[in-house]
């Protein structure tokens, strides 16, 4: 809560997506028209529909006077049957059509909503890690789901329903001029005012609608917080304050609220009031006519169920520019992403490796993530097909950097890396990354089932390859003890299965893949002591005749590997075997004082 | 159903303005009802070729009249929905107050999220029911009472012809609503799918890229996304019914009036204005019987929420005082006694805490280490009461916790959690947070310089007003800690608990925070769970928790000699320190 007087200001607070700019922008539409490009067909057929069931309306109390003035003032009970039977034929036409429009409209915007949302999906997948880290996940979440969503208005309603809008006005007005124009004009007049209060009421409607949302979302913003620090409000016995605090905001949202009524209880009745002006109007002039004899009562008639009808496209009108505002300001945000190039391209013409060995070479490499904060100096190592070289360090040595590098998530700043002697840059990412199979720390499950996470979904893996995967790795054992076996569903991150089941299951994937490169990040999280031997046994076999670059935490990865890197602080301080660095009595030393030794002790 | 007169209470107290609101349909009402007669007279006025002097007063009686109807809608939605806001008003707080009752362990089972549903969406639900569905149920039955009385008097035969089409119209505005709400529901479900499945993809984009599954990810996408775009199909095949049943059931309406009431007109049973009088008594009609359907739905909808918020309501208030609470207590001394305490979270939960001795002498400071997970903050928390023991006896000089009054006993415990949370709000309301003098800038001064935050604010523009969060700065790890235990401090607290408070301040800050702290403390309890033995070393008592027993106690020295866990983590201490000093 802000200021203890309940008093806000909200010109300078309401949110980013709050601010509304123009409804129409030129450049915004050219491009959100392209997409409606391929489904030109519907927007012709719609507007042609449009122009048809715009004339049904109008028609009907045209028909409704020649049925007063021609049948029943004339007593022809049978012409009046006919003129009822055509009446009844145009409302079930207007219907069928009228039905039919919103189908394929509504059709058409949903295709282009759903065109936007995988292009979008599909452009977000090729954007760099770098992307990635510098913006929040919610945001680029939001863009593909609800700025998407916030369009769909404009394709499925707006673009086409602006025709629809206009038509009938314009049939209203050619029926209305066909018959009297004279009375036309007088009981147009009042349609300035009733314009200029529609305008007008949206106007205010969306300005205190402002503060409503405002105020909604304060209160939201309160309650999600003082959720969240619950304990501390009870801690501190402030729960007659905080009920106090709440009742305040909770006011302010009332307050807003009630003041929106104000302009919807004076709308209303004003389009009554308006609308039974107009039909005073007619009485009053028209009826003279009537008296007269120039006019008949079926136009009287007529006319008064038309100014009914003019209100509704009026109203919907102004509705529609909202609908506008809020499509040209999303569409902004989506088009930004959309041409966002944080990009790690492909070479032009990529050199394919056949045979690929998985030699590793890194030389002299230097790395950034931002500037010259440097993460990763001047390394150079190498790693011969089939070896295994374990990195150790100290959190922060720069372990994590190497495996971002070798998959291309980033590239070097100076240096190169190499595998069977070309430069990673001069290979497609695509074939790089189908040699190596990487096992993060921080496991990640998808939602779907215990096999698709072991395929990821890639449907040339049969079963059998499947269980065969999860068999090697000891991964079988528990899983086959699960009712569903492996289509057992995998919840949020895998909050069902155990950390180390969770390893087992991603060891079965980076196996099934066979790549000739392994990149293991081992988990630092300790396990019961039979989950800790299948683990290493599975290592074992994983390791088994690949290339493989570990960031090893367990003693067994340290002592099976051919060559040990210490790196710390971003650069390489000790190379050599187990023995040799124990023998050394430097970092590896301390280290293995601190993380290993307690694992001999098992 | 029964379950909305449970809304009754919040109707009476706004009596007053509710009967108001009814007159007020009324009134409005009768005098709408009066334009179509007089229409009907005008009509027949002209067909009999009356003076046109006539004519103009009845034009200048129809504007009156839909003036004075018009003014009384104004004041219908003016006093009922104006209601409605304030029973919504009644509904959230009361809602409100009953949250800041429950305990913890209800807010660490429930999602902020699901409480956060209720509060909006079932809230938001019921005050359909109250305003705008309570103002339509009555306005549409007044309606139809007096247009239909009227209709009959005119002519029964035409009436009964004409409005049969119309419960019609209700039943189907009624059913399509019904399902339309339906798909709208599993709508609702694929889009949070779609979410969760960006979310999902985006967190795990690196495994995405290094397995080279971005062509399966956006096909999947694209698959979920179609399916997506189906439901919504299915619903708008649903509601794009809608509109042309509306204009087909109410045209045909109009239609019969035209043939029926024409052949009544042919054979002089009626006249060319009282057709006239029935259309637009038609159209006055129209609105309600779509009301009538929607009305229906809505009310169902709120009994739904209702169900859902009385389920809150009906939650065991796990917390609280008793009987036996002994009121006169309101000063707390500091002793602490921990008597064969045993706890566990649940039922088939194991025992985190098994039959715990400790004793803490006023004035003392206990410290306690352990691995993670090993029961320390459990045990700190029975002291506050966030959770009661599962069997055994905390006591505070001499006291079982549990006799004492719920605020006396937090008012004097100052308790800085692992979790740091700060409010957003300025630092200043923060450090101040339970103190019931919000200007006292003395002590905010002396908390401050205790934690040693106040050289941080110095640094900020806006000092101890700089806002915190979202719309404010965001603290580092360290001050944020700093922040919260100068919040504890401020209450001037009998008893202090510091758990792991100093894991993101660095050692240099932290032991000058620890020499501020003797002197503060002198006469105070203290109780300081750390990962770090410099934090502990100095304290009166070591206790070192392993699963929920006390696995060794002592002095610094004593403990060291012991070489148990506690050797053990004070030896890789100093490793890691070597560490940080190398390269």
């Amino acid at each position: 809560m802000r200021g203890s007087g309940g008093k806000h200001s909200v010109g300078g607070q309401s949110q980013d997506d709050e601010i509304l700019g123009k409804a129409y922008d030129s450049k915004l539409m050219k491009r959100l028209l392209s997409f409606v490009k391929p489904y030109k067909k519907y927007v012709v057929i719609a507007i042609f529909m449009n122009v048809v069931v715009a004339a049904l309306g109008p028609l009907r109390p045209y028909l409704t006077k020649i049925a007063i003035d021609d049948y029943i003032v004339n007593k022809n009970y049978d012409g009046l049957v006919t003129i009822s039977a055509i009446l009844f034929g145009t409302l079930i036409f207007q219907a069928v059509v009228q039905y039919f429009l919103t189908y394929y409209t509504q059709l058409m915007g949903q295709n282009i909503i759903y065109d936007l949302r995988v292009k979008l999906f599909a452009h977000v997948q090729k954007l760099a890690l770098k992307y990635f880290d510098k913006t929040p996940i919610g945001r680029i979440v939001t863009r593909v789901t609800n700025d998407v969503e916030s369009l769909n208005e404009l394709f499925s309603s707006g673009i086409v329903m602006i025709f629809s809008d206009v038509f009938i006005i314009i049939w209203i007005l050619i029926f209305m001029f066909l018959m009297e124009w004279q009375l036309t004009l007088v009981s147009l007049s009042v349609l300035p005012l009733l314009i200029y209060a529609t305008f007008l009421f949206r106007k205010k409607v969306r300005e205190s609608y402002r503060d409503v949302r405002f105020q909604l979302a304060r209160l939201n913003s309160y309650m999600q917080e003082h959720i969240g620090g619950m304990s501390i409000i009870q801690l501190f016995s402030k729960e007659k304050k905080e009920n106090k605090n709440f009742a305040e905001i909770n006011d302010a949202h009332k307050v807003a609220n009630i003041n929106s009524i104000f302009y919807y209880a004076i709308f209303f009745p004003i389009v009554e009031i308006l609308s039974s002006g107009a039909i005073a109007l007619i009485i009053w002039y028209g009826g003279g006519d009537v008296i007269n004899g120039t006019m008949t009562i079926g136009v009287l008639f007529a006319f008064i169920q038309y100014t009914e009808m003019f209100f509704r496209p009026i109203r919907d009108l102004s509705e529609k520019y909202n609908i506008m505002q809020t499509a040209m300001a999303s569409s902004e945000r989506v088009f930004k992403l959309l041409d966002n190039d944080t990009i790690i391209e492909n070479p032009t013409t990529p050199i394919t490796i056949n045979n690929f060995k998985g030699n590793v070479d890194f030389k002299n490499v230097w790395f950034a993530y931002n500037n010259d904060d440097y993460v990763l100096k001047d390394i150079s190592f190498s790693v011969n097909t089939g070896e295994t070289v374990a990195i150790v360090g100290a959190t922060g040595a720069g372990k994590s950097s190497i495996i971002n590098l070798l998959n291309r998530f980033y590239d070097v700043n100076k240096g190169s890396i190499r595998v069977d002697g070309v430069d990673l840059r001069k290979i497609s990412k695509e074939d790089l990354r189908n040699q190596i199979s990487i096992v993060l720390q921080d496991i990640f499950l998808f939602s779907g089932t215990i096999a698709s996470n072991i395929s990821l979904g890639d449907s040339s893996i049969t079963e059998e390859q499947i269980v065969k995967a999860a068999k090697t790795v000891g991964a079988d054992n528990f899983i086959s003890k699960l009712p569903p076996k492996y289509s057992a569903e995998v919840k949020e991150k895998g909050a069902t299965l155990s950390v180390g089941q969770k390893q087992l299951i991603s060891f079965a994937r980076a196996l099934i893949f066979n790549p000739q490169i392994l990149i293991l990040d081992e988990a630092t999280s300790s396990v019961d002591t039979e989950t800790e031997m299948l683990i290493q046994k599975a290592i074992e076999k994983l390791l088994k005749g690949r290339t493989s670059i570990v960031i090893a935490h367990r003693l067994s990865t340290i002592q099976n590997s051919n060559k040990i890197i210490v790196l710390h602080k971003g650069e390489i301080k000790e190379v050599g075997t187990h023995q040799q660095l124990l023998n050394k009595r430097g970092i590896y030393y301390k280290l293995y004082q601190l993380q290993y030794k307690e694992q001999e002790v098992k | 159903m029964k379950r909305l007169f449970t809304l009754n209470k919040y109707f009476r107290r706004n009596k007053g303005r509710l009967s108001l609101g009814i007159l007020f349909i009324l009134i409005s009402d009768f005098t709408q009802v009066f334009i179509p007669l007089v229409l009907k007279d005008s009509i027949d006025a002209l067909h009999a070729n009356a003076n046109k002097d006539l004519i103009i007063r009845y034009a200048i009686i129809i504007f009156a009249l839909a003036v004075v109807s018009g003014f009384f809608r104004y004041m219908i939605r003016q006093t009922i929905i104006v209601v409605s806001r304030k029973i919504e008003f009644d509904l959230r707080q009361d809602f409100w107050t009953h949250l800041l009752k429950l305990s913890h362990r209800y807010f660490q089972n429930t999602s902020t999220g699901d409480i956060m549903a209720h509060a909006t969406n079932d809230i938001a639900a019921v005050r359909m029911y109250v305003g705008p569905a309570v103002m339509y149920s009555i306005d549409t039955t007044i309606k139809f009472l007096i247009v239909i009385t009227i209709m009959l008097s005119i002519n029964a035969t035409l009436t009964a012809t004409i409005l049969l089409p119309l419960p019609i119209l209700s039943f189907f505005v009624y059913k399509l609503s019904k399902k339309i709400h339906k798909k709208f529901t599993l709508i609702q479900e694929k889009f949070s799918d779609i979410t969760t499945m960006a979310q999902e993809n985006f967190s795990g984009i690196r495994i995405i890229k290094s397995y080279v599954r971005e062509a399966f990810e956006i096909e999947t996408f694209a698959k979920e996304s179609s399916e997506y775009r189906k439901r919504n199909m299915d619903k708008i095949k649903i509601q794009a019914l809608f509109m042309p049943l509306l204009f087909l059931i109410t045209g045909t309406s109009i239609i019969l009036l035209i043939l029926v009431g024409g052949n009544m007109v042919i054979n002089n049973q009626l006249t060319l204005g009282d057709i006239a009088a029935f259309l637009f008594f038609l159209g006055m009609l129209i609105w309600p019987t779509i009301a009538f359907g929607w009305v229906a739905n809505i009310i169902q909808q709120a009994d739904a929420s209702l169900k859902r918020l009385q389920k809150i309501y009906d939650e065991e208030i796990e917390i609280k005082e008793s009987k036996e609470t002994d009121n006169s207590i309101k000063e707390i001394d500091g002793t602490i006694k921990f008597e064969n305490v045993s706890f566990k979270y649940g039922d088939e939960l194991p025992e985190v805490l098994s039959k715990v001795n400790i004793e803490i002498p006023k004035g003392s400071t206990l410290a306690i280490v352990g691995h993670t997970g090993v029961g320390k903050t459990s045990l700190v928390n029975l002291i506050s009461r966030l959770f009661d023991t599962t069997s055994g006896n905390v006591l505070i000089d001499g006291k079982n916790i549990k006799l004492i009054p719920l605020d006396v006993l937090r008012k004097n415990i100052g308790m800085v959690p692992q979790e740091t949370f700060l409010f957003s709000e300025t630092l200043e309301k923060n450090i101040l947070y339970g103190v019931e003098n919000l200007d006292d800038k003395l002590l905010l001064n002396r908390v401050a310089e205790i934690s040693q935050l106040n050289k941080d604010v110095s640094q900020f523009a806006d000092k101890y007003n700089t806002v915190l969060g979202e719309r404010g700065i965001t603290l580092s790890g360290g001050q944020k800690q700093r922040t919260s235990l100068a919040r504890a401090l401020a209450i001037n607290p009998k008893i202090l608990i510091l758990d792991d408070s100093f894991s993101a301040v660095d050692t240099k800050t932290e032991e000058e925070i620890l020499i501020n702290l003797k002197e503060f403390m002198k006469d105070r309890t203290s109780i300081i769970i750390s990962h770090r033995i410099s934090t502990v070393k100095d304290a009166d008592n070591i206790i070192v928790l392993d699963n929920g027993v006390i696995a060794e106690q002592g002095k610094h020295n004593e403990l060291l000699e012991l070489g148990g866990i506690y050797y053990d983590i004070h030896y890789k201490q100093l490793l890691e320190e070597e560490l940080q000093r190398e390269g």
